[in-house]
C-alpha cells in the first residue's frame, strides 16, 4: 500500500517536470449530464495540468460539482469523454477512480462517526494479517502518512469526536492513503473557520509540492487568487474559459462567470447585484445598482491575455441570462433603501433579546449570553461564518430550541417560554434555512403548504375550510408569482425558487411583526432572489422587524440597516450599514477583531 | 448444589436458540437491515432441518438443510429490501407470515399433519435423559461460541469493519468503493443462516417439528439485541439472562411465586425499559431501516 | 395536473395489481405442488365465499375486524408511525368490552349497555396504544419495537387474567356470555345470512371508515397529523406539537383497533376468549398497506383479505387452507416491493430527498 502511494507521487512529480510533452492530468471534453429534464452539464470541458492546483469556479448551479463528480466516477456522463493521465476513463466507477489515484473530498464529509480515524482511512482497503484486519499496521501507516503530509491526526480517535477541520484532514488523508495523485475537493473551505482555511491552503500546497494534482470547486473568488495555479470558469453547465491565475484579475473571472462585463469597484471587486450573482463578498458602493452592462469597464488587455482558452467563443450568450441579469440590476437598486423611512429607533424595539444562552448540538453555549434588539422597520443583518451559533439563535427565537437563560421579548411581551404556536400567533414568523425539511411538506399541495402553521385560521369547528384555503392560495400565488399557478400542485414538483416563494409568502402575512429570515435565497434562481429581496424591503418599509441571517455577505450588505457579526455564539460588533463593508466586517467574522 | 447445576444447564439449553438468533440479529442490524425476520428465519430453519433429517436420516443433513432454508429466506428479505428497497418492516412482517403458512402447508404436504412431523433423527438422547446429556447435542457448543465469534468478526475482521461502516454511514463506504449492497446481502443472508441454526437446534433437540414451534423466540432474540445495544457479547448476556428467568420459572413451577405469564414477559418488559432509556439509552445503528436512494 | 392525478392513480393501483398477479402465480404453484388443478381450486374459493349468502356473511364478518385493525395501522402510518400493536389492541378492546359487559346488570337495556361496552373496547385499545405513544413522544423509543414487545406483554397479561383469576368458565379459556350487550346478527334482519357470524358491527366499521376519512383528509387534526407524518420538522416549525400528534395517533389507532374487538365479543360469541384476535391485528398491516393508508382503500383491502381467509376454508378439501397464509405474505411482500419500484418508474426525474413509505426505524 505504502509503495503504491510512493510510486504515485514520484510518477506525478516526473510528469510535472516535463509538463509540455505528456498528457494533462485531466482532460474532459464535451461532457453532458442530465438529471431528468435538468441539464447540469452541457458540453463542459476541463483540462488540468499535472502538479497544479486548479480551481473550477462559477455561480451556484453552474455545474461545477457535477463535472467533478463525473471526473471522480460518482456520475456517469451522458456524453463526452473523460481522460485521466492520458487514459480514456469515460464512465468509470468510484473504485476505478480510486484505483487510478483519483480521490474526492466531498463537501459533506463521508466519514463513519462510530469508527476511528484509522478505520475510516483504511476502509475498503484494509491491511490484513491473516483473517483479521490489522489495526496496528493501519494505525502505524496512518501515522507515517500523517507525518509525511503534515496533516496531523490521532489514528485511534473516534471520528465523532473530531472538529470540522480535523474531519476534513481525515478526508484528505483518506485520498492520500489510497495513493491519490489527483485530489478533487468540493467547496473545501465552505465549512471551515478562517484559521482552518489557512491551514487547508498550506496543506494543499504541501500536497501539490509532493507531486499531486489538485482540483477544487468554489464559488468564492477571493480565496483563490493566492492558492491556485489555474482557473476554469463555468457558467450554466458550460465551460467558459480557462486561465492562469497569475495572469488574470478577479474582474476577468467575474465577467466570465456571469457572461457579461461587470462593474468593479476601486479594488477590482465586483459590486452590488453583480457580486450577488457571483457569490462574491461585495464591498460598499451605494450606487452600484446604477451600473449597467453597457457602462461597465474592464481592463480589456489583461483579460484577453489571460484567456488561454475561451471554450465557448463565438457562441451567442444565453439571451435569458442576459435579460434576467439586466432586470436584476434595474430592480435591485439599493436606492430603495435610501428612500425608505429610517427605522424608528426611539420606539420600543420590536424584538429584544437579552443575555440569551442557547445550547447547541456540539456546545452547551452555542449562543452565549447574546443580546440584541431590532426596531420596527429595521433589517438587522447577522453576518458570520456558518456554525457560529446563527442557526441556534434563530431556532431559539422561533421556539424550536430550548434556551438555558436570557429572555426574548416582542413588542414588550416576554415570549421566552411561549410555544412555537403561540409565537406564530403573536407574529413571529420564520423562513427556515432548509425549506425542504423545515419549510415545506413536500407532498402537500401549494395551497396546503400556504396555510401550514395557520391552519387554525383556515378551519371552522375542526374542519379545514377548503374554499377559503383555495381562495387564499390563489391570491398568494398571484401576489408571489408562484409557478405553476395551480394551488393543487404538489410542492415537490416545484423548482427551488418557487418552493421558497411558498415559504416566503406564508411567512410574510400582513400582520406579522418579526421575521426570522435564515438564508432566504439559498439555492434559489436569480429572479426569485430579487423578488424575495423586494419583499423583505417592502416589509421593512411596513414597519416589520427582520433578522436576516445569510452566508452571503453581499446579501446582508444589500438589505440591512445594521449589520451584526456573530462569532462563537456572541455578537462581536454591530455597525450601521454605512459603516459596514467587507473589509470592516472580515476581521470580526474571523475573530481577529472584537 | 445439584439444583444450581441443573438450573445452569437448563438456562444454557434455553439460551442456545436465543444466542443463534440474536447473533443473526446483531449482524443484520449492524449492517443497517431491521431484524424483525428472526422469528421467520428460525421457523424456516426448524422446518427444513426436520425435512433434511427425515429424508436423509441424519441430523447433520438436517442442519445443512436448515442453514439452506435460513439462507433462502434471508436472501428473500435481502432482495426485497436492498434490491427493491421495500420497507424493511413490511418485508419482515410478510416473511414471518409467509414462513408460518409455508411450514403449515408443507407439513400437510410432506407429513399429512396439521400439527407436527413424525420423530426424526436428532441430537442427544430422546426424552428426558440426565442433565449432562445436554452436551450430547453438538449445536450447544456452537451456540456457546457464536457470540464471542461474532464479536471477533465484527470488531476484528475486514467484513466486520465494513458491516459497521455500512450500517452507520453507507454513503461513506460507497464513496470508498465498498459495495453497500454486497455487504448487506452477506450480512442478511448470514443472519438468516444463524437464526435458522437456532431453529435447527430446537427441531433436532426435540426430534421433530411442531407447528409454530419457535413460539416468539425470534422476538425474544430481537429483544436481546436491543437490550444488548447491538453489541454481540452484551446481546449474548441478555440471551442468558432471559433464559435464566425461564429456567427459574420452570424450577419453581407450582411454588406459586410468580405466574408463568409474568416470567414470559420479562424480556419484553426489559426491552421496553431499555427503549425508554431508563437504563441507558439504546442507540441503534444510524442507517438502520433507512431506505437508500 | 391531470398527468399528476393519473400518476397518483397508477401509483395507487399498479402495485396492487402486480401483487395480485404474483400471488395468483404463487398460488398456482402451491396448488400444483399439492397435485390439484388451479382453476378448480380458485373456482371453489370464489363459490365458497361470494357464491352464497353464508359465504358472503362470513367474508363480511372477517372483513369487519380487518377494517378496524387496518384503519388502526393506517392512522399510525399517516402520522409516520408503524403500529404493529393492533393485535394486542384488538385483544385488549375485546377483553374490556366483555369485562364491562359482565359487570353491567343483566337486565340493562342494550341501548345503553352496547354503547358502554363499545366505549370500554375503545378505552382498552387506546390504553394499549397509549403506552408506545408515550414511549415515542416522551422518550423517543421506536414504536415498532415497542408495539411488538407490548403485544407479547398484553397478550400474556390477558392470558393470565383469563386463566388464573377465575374469570373464565371452568375448563375453557373464555368468559361466561355477556347477555345484556349483544349486537344482533345480520341474520336477524336478513334470514338469508343464517348461520354466518356477520353482525351489526359491520355498520360500525363503515362508520369508522367514513369518520377516519373525514378526520384524516378534511379535519384540521388530520391536516396536522398527515403533515407530521410526511415532514415532522416542517410540522414542528409550523407550531404543530409533533409528540402530541404521535401520541394521539397511537391512542386513536389503539381505540379503533380496540373497537374491532366488539365484532367477536359483542357481535359473534358474546364472550371474550383468549386468542380470539387470531392474527387479525397483524393482517391489519397488510390491509393498510394494500389499502394504501386510505380508509376506503382499507375497506376494499379488508374485503380482499377476508375473502382469502374465508376462501382458505372453502378449498380445504382440495388444498390445505394454510395456502392462503402464504398468499397473504406474498401479497404483502409484493406490494412492499412494487410500491417503491412503481414510484421510481413514475418519477423519472429525481425528487429532492424523496421518501418512499412514511416509515423509518
Amino acid at each position: 500500500m505504502r509503495e503504491r502511494a510512493d510510486q504515485g507521487v514520484s510518477r506525478a512529480a516526473g510528469r510535472g517536470a516535463g509538463s509540455a510533452a505528456v498528457a494533462p492530468a485531466v482532460r474532459m471534453s464535451g461532457v453532458c449530464k442530465f438529471f431528468g429534464p435538468v441539464q447540469a452539464n452541457s458540453e463542459a470541458s476541463l483540462e488540468v495540468q499535472a502538479g497544479e492546483i486548479h480551481a473550477v469556479v462559477g455561480e451556484n448551479g453552474a455545474g461545477k460539482s457535477t463535472l467533478l463528480r463525473v471526473l471522480a466516477g460518482l456520475y456517469a456522463p451522458d456524453g463526452g469523454t473523460v481522460e485521466v493521465f492520458g487514459r480514456d476513463v469515460t464512465g468509470w466507477s468510484t473504485s476505478d477512480a480510486i484505483a487510478a489515484g483519483v480521490g474526492m473530498v466531498h463537501q459533506h464529509f463521508m466519514l463513519v462517526p462510530t469508527l476511528t480515524v484509522a478505520e475510516n482511512v483504511v476502509l475498503g482497503r484494509e491491511p490484513m494479517s491473516g483473517l483479521t484486519y490489522d489495526r496496528a499496521t493501519a494505525e502505524s501507516r496512518l501515522e507515517t502518512l500523517s507525518r509525511e503530509s503534515g496533516l496531523a491526526c490521532v489514528p485511534s480517535r473516534l471520528v465523532s469526536e473530531l472538529s470540522v477541520g480535523e474531519a476534513q484532514r481525515v478526508e484528505i488523508l483518506k485520498t492520500l492513503y489510497r495513493g491519490a495523485t489527483l485530489l478533487i475537493l468540493d467547496e473545501p473551505a465552505a465549512v471551515l473557520s478562517p484559521p482552518e482555511v489557512d491551514e487547508l491552503w498550506r496543506v494543499l500546497r504541501t500536497v501539490r509540492d509532493a507531486g499531486a494534482t489538485i482540483v477544487l470547486v468554489t464559488h468564492k473568488l477571493d480565496e483563490l487568487m493566492e492558492v491556485t495555479d489555474r482557473i476554469t470558469v463555468m457558467r450554466h453547465g458550460k465551460t467558459v474559459m480557462r486561465l492562469r491565475t497569475s495572469e488574470t484579475t478577479p474582474a476577468a473571472i467575474a465577467t466570465a462567470m456571469v457572461g457579461r462585463a461587470v462593474r468593479l469597484d476601486a479594488n477590482g471587486m465586483p459590486v452590488g447585484a453583480d457580486a450577488a450573482a457571483l457569490g462574491l463578498a461585495a464591498s460598499t458602493d451605494e450606487d452600484a445598482g446604477a451600473a449597467d452592462d453597457h457602462g461597465a469597464e474592464l481592463d480589456g488587455a489583461s483579460v484577453s491575455e489571460a484567456w488561454t482558452a475561451i471554450l465557448d467563443a463565438g457562441a451567442p450568450p444565453d439571451e435569458m441570462i442576459v435579460s434576467s441579469a439586466r432586470n436584476r440590476i434595474t430592480r435591485s437598486a439599493p436606492a430603495a433603501i435610501i428612500s425608505a423611512p429610517t427605522p424608528t429607533y426611539a420606539d420600543v424595539p420590536r424584538l429584544r433579546i437579552t443575555a440569551l444562552t442557547v445550547p447547541g448540538p456540539r456546545s452547551p453555549r452555542a449562543v452565549g449570553a447574546l443580546s440584541l434588539s431590532i426596531a420596527p422597520g429595521e433589517i438587522l443583518g447577522l453576518a458570520g461564518v456558518e456554525g457560529n451559533g446563527q442557526t441556534e439563535l434563530i431556532e431559539a427565537i422561533a421556539g424550536l430550541r430550548a434556551t438555558t437563560s436570557g429572555t426574548i421579548t416582542v413588542d414588550g411581551t416576554d415570549v421566552t417560554r411561549y410555544s412555537i404556536g403561540k409565537r406564530l400567533a403573536l407574529g413571529i414568523t420564520h423562513i427556515p434555512e432548509d425549506r425542504q425539511t423545515r419549510g415545506l411538506v413536500l407532498d402537500y399541495s401549494i395551497a396546503d403548504n400556504l396555510i401550514l402553521g395557520r391552519q387554525t385560521h383556515f378551519s371552522r369547528s375542526g374542519r379545514i375550510d377548503r374554499a377559503r384555503t383555495l381562495a387564499f392560495a390563489e391570491d398568494r400565488i398571484k401576489a408571489f408569482d408562484i409557478r405553476p399557478a395551480d394551488p393543487n400542485a404538489l410542492a415537490r414538483s416545484l423548482s427551488g425558487g418557487n418552493q421558497q416563494k411558498i415559504v416566503v409568502a406564508r411567512e410574510m402575512p400582513a400582520d406579522f411583526r418579526v421575521l426570522l429570515a435564515a438564508q432566504p435565497t439559498r439555492g434559489v434562481d436569480v429572479g426569485a432572489i430579487e423578488f424575495i429581496h423586494d419583499q423583505l424591503r417592502a416589509a421593512r418599509c411596513a414597519g416589520k422587524a427582520i433578522l436576516l441571517v445569510s452566508a452571503e455577505l453581499h446579501e446582508i450588505l444589500a438589505l440591512s440597516d445594521r449589520v451584526a457579526v456573530m462569532y462563537r455564539g456572541r455578537i462581536v460588533t454591530i455597525l450601521p450599514r454605512a459603516a459596514a463593508s467587507e473589509d470592516v466586517l472580515g476581521p470580526f467574522m474571523t475573530g481577529a477583531a472584537s | 448444589m445439584k439444583l444450581t447445576l441443573l438450573l445452569m444447564l437448563q438456562t444454557l439449553r434455553i439460551a442456545i436458540p436465543y444466542l443463534f438468533a440474536a447473533s443473526g440479529g446483531v449482524l443484520a442490524e449492524r449492517a443497517g437491515i431491521v431484524s424483525l425476520t428472526l422469528e421467520g428465519f428460525m421457523l424456516a430453519g426448524a422446518f427444513c432441518a426436520t425435512l433434511g433429517s427425515f429424508y436423509f436420516g441424519n441430523p447433520w443433513a438436517g442442519v445443512l438443510m436448515g442453514l439452506l432454508g435460513g439462507c433462502l429466506f434471508g436472501a428473500l428479505h435481502a432482495v426485497a429490501t436492498i434490491r427493491f428497497k421495500a420497507d424493511q418492516i413490511v418485508s419482515a412482517v410478510a416473511i414471518n407470515l409467509m414462513v408460518v403458512g409455508l411450514t403449515r402447508f408443507f407439513l400437510r404436504l410432506a407429513f399429512d399433519s396439521s400439527s407436527n412431523s413424525p420423530r426424526v433423527a436428532g441430537f442427544g438422547r430422546d426424552g428426558n435423559a440426565g442433565a449432562l446429556a445436554t452436551f450430547e447435542n453438538p449445536l450447544i457448543w456452537l451456540g456457546v461460541i457464536v457470540m464471542p465469534a461474532l464479536a471477533w468478526v465484527i470488531t476484528r475482521t475486514r467484513f466486520g469493519l465494513r458491516v459497521r461502516a455500512v450500517g452507520e454511514k453507507p454513503e461513506a463506504a460507497a464513496t470508498l468503493g465498498v459495495s453497500v449492497s454486497r455487504i448487506r446481502y452477506r450480512a442478511v443472508i448470514a443472519s438468516g443462516a444463524l437464526a435458522a441454526l437456532g431453529g435447527c437446534y430446537l427441531a433436532l433437540d426435540q426430534h421433530q417439528f411442531t407447528d409454530q414451534m419457535t413460539a416468539g423466540r425470534g422476538f425474544i432474540a430481537l429483544a436481546a439485541v436491543i437490550v444488548g445495544r447491538w453489541m454481540p457479547i452484551r446481546a449474548g448476556i441478555a440471551c442468558l439472562l432471559f433464559a435464566f428467568a425461564e429456567a427459574m420459572q420452570i424450577q419453581v413451577q407450582g411454588a406459586g411465586v410468580l405466574p408463568s405469564q409474568f416470567v414470559s414477559m420479562i424480556p419484553y418488559v426489559l426491552t421496553l425499559v431499555a427503549l425508554a432509556g431508563l437504563v441507558g439509552r439504546a442507540v441503534p445503528p444510524a442507517a438502520l431501516g433507512r431506505v437508500e436512494g | 395536473m391531470r398527468a399528476a392525478t393519473s400518476a397518483a392513480i397508477e401509483d395507487g393501483v399498479l402495485p396492487t395489481l402486480t401483487a395480485l398477479l404474483v400471488a395468483l402465480v404463487a398460488g398456482d404453484l402451491l396448488i400444483l405442488s399439492y397435485g390439484q388443478a388451479p382453476g378448480e381450486v380458485w373456482r371453489l374459493m370464489m363459490s365458497g365465499t361470494w357464491g352464497n349468502a353464508y359465504g358472503i356473511g362470513q367474508v363480511l364478518y372477517k372483513a369487519t375486524t380487518l377494517v378496524f385493525t387496518g384503519l388502526s395501522v393506517a392512522i399510525g402510518l399517516r402520522a409516520g408511525l408503524f403500529n404493529i400493536g393492533a393485535e394486542s389492541q384488538l385483544a385488549a378492546g375485546g377483553f374490556c368490552a366483555a369485562a364491562l359487559g359482565l359487570l353491567l346488570p343483566t337486565g340493562m337495556t342494550p341501548w345503553l349497555a352496547i354503547p358502554m361496552c363499545l366505549l370500554a373496547a375503545m378505552l382498552g385499545g387506546a390504553l394499549v396504544g397509549f403506552i408506545p405513544g408515550v414511549l415515542r413522544a416522551r422518550f423517543g423509543a421506536h414504536e415498532v419495537i415497542a408495539t411488538i414487545m407490548l403485544n407479547f406483554v398484553v397478550l400474556a397479561l390477558l392470558n393470565w387474567a383469563i386463566s388464573a383469576t377465575g374469570l373464565a368458565v371452568p375448563e375453557t379459556l373464555h368468559t361466561p356470555p355477556v347477555a345484556s350487550s349483544s349486537i344482533p346478527r345480520l341474520a336477524a334482519f336478513f334470514p338469508v345470512f343464517h348461520g354466518s357470524a356477520a353482525n351489526g358491527t359491520i355498520l360500525l366499521a363503515l362508520m369508522a371508515v367514513t369518520v377516519s376519512a373525514w378526520l384524516l383528509f378534511r379535519s384540521r387534526f388530520g391536516y396536522e397529523l398527515r403533515a407530521t407524518g410526511l415532514q415532522p420538522l416542517a410540522a414542528e416549525s409550523a407550531g404543530i406539537r409533533v409528540p402530541r400528534i404521535w401520541m394521539m395517533a397511537m391512542v386513536l389507532g389503539g381505540a379503533v383497533a380496540g373497537l374491532g374487538g366488539s365484532n367477536f365479543v359483542l357481535g359473534y360469541k358474546n364472550y371474550f376468549e383468549d386468542g380470539f384476535n387470531g392474527g387479525a391485528g397483524f393482517l391489519g398491516i397488510a390491509v393498510a398497506l394494500v389499502g394504501r393508508n386510505n380508509p376506503f382503500g382499507v375497506l376494499l383491502a379488508a374485503l380482499f383479505f377476508a375473502t382469502l381467509s374465508q376462501g382458505g376454508l372453502a378449498i380445504h378439501a382440495l388444498v390445505p387452507k394454510q395456502m392462503v397464509e402464504v398468499l397473504e405474505g406474498i401479497v404483502i411482500l409484493a406490494v412492499a416491493v412494487s410500491v417503491p419500484e412503481v414510484r421510481r418508474l413514475l418519477r423519472a426525474r429525481p425528487a429532492p430527498s424523496a421518501t418512499t413509505l412514511p416509515v423509518t426505524v
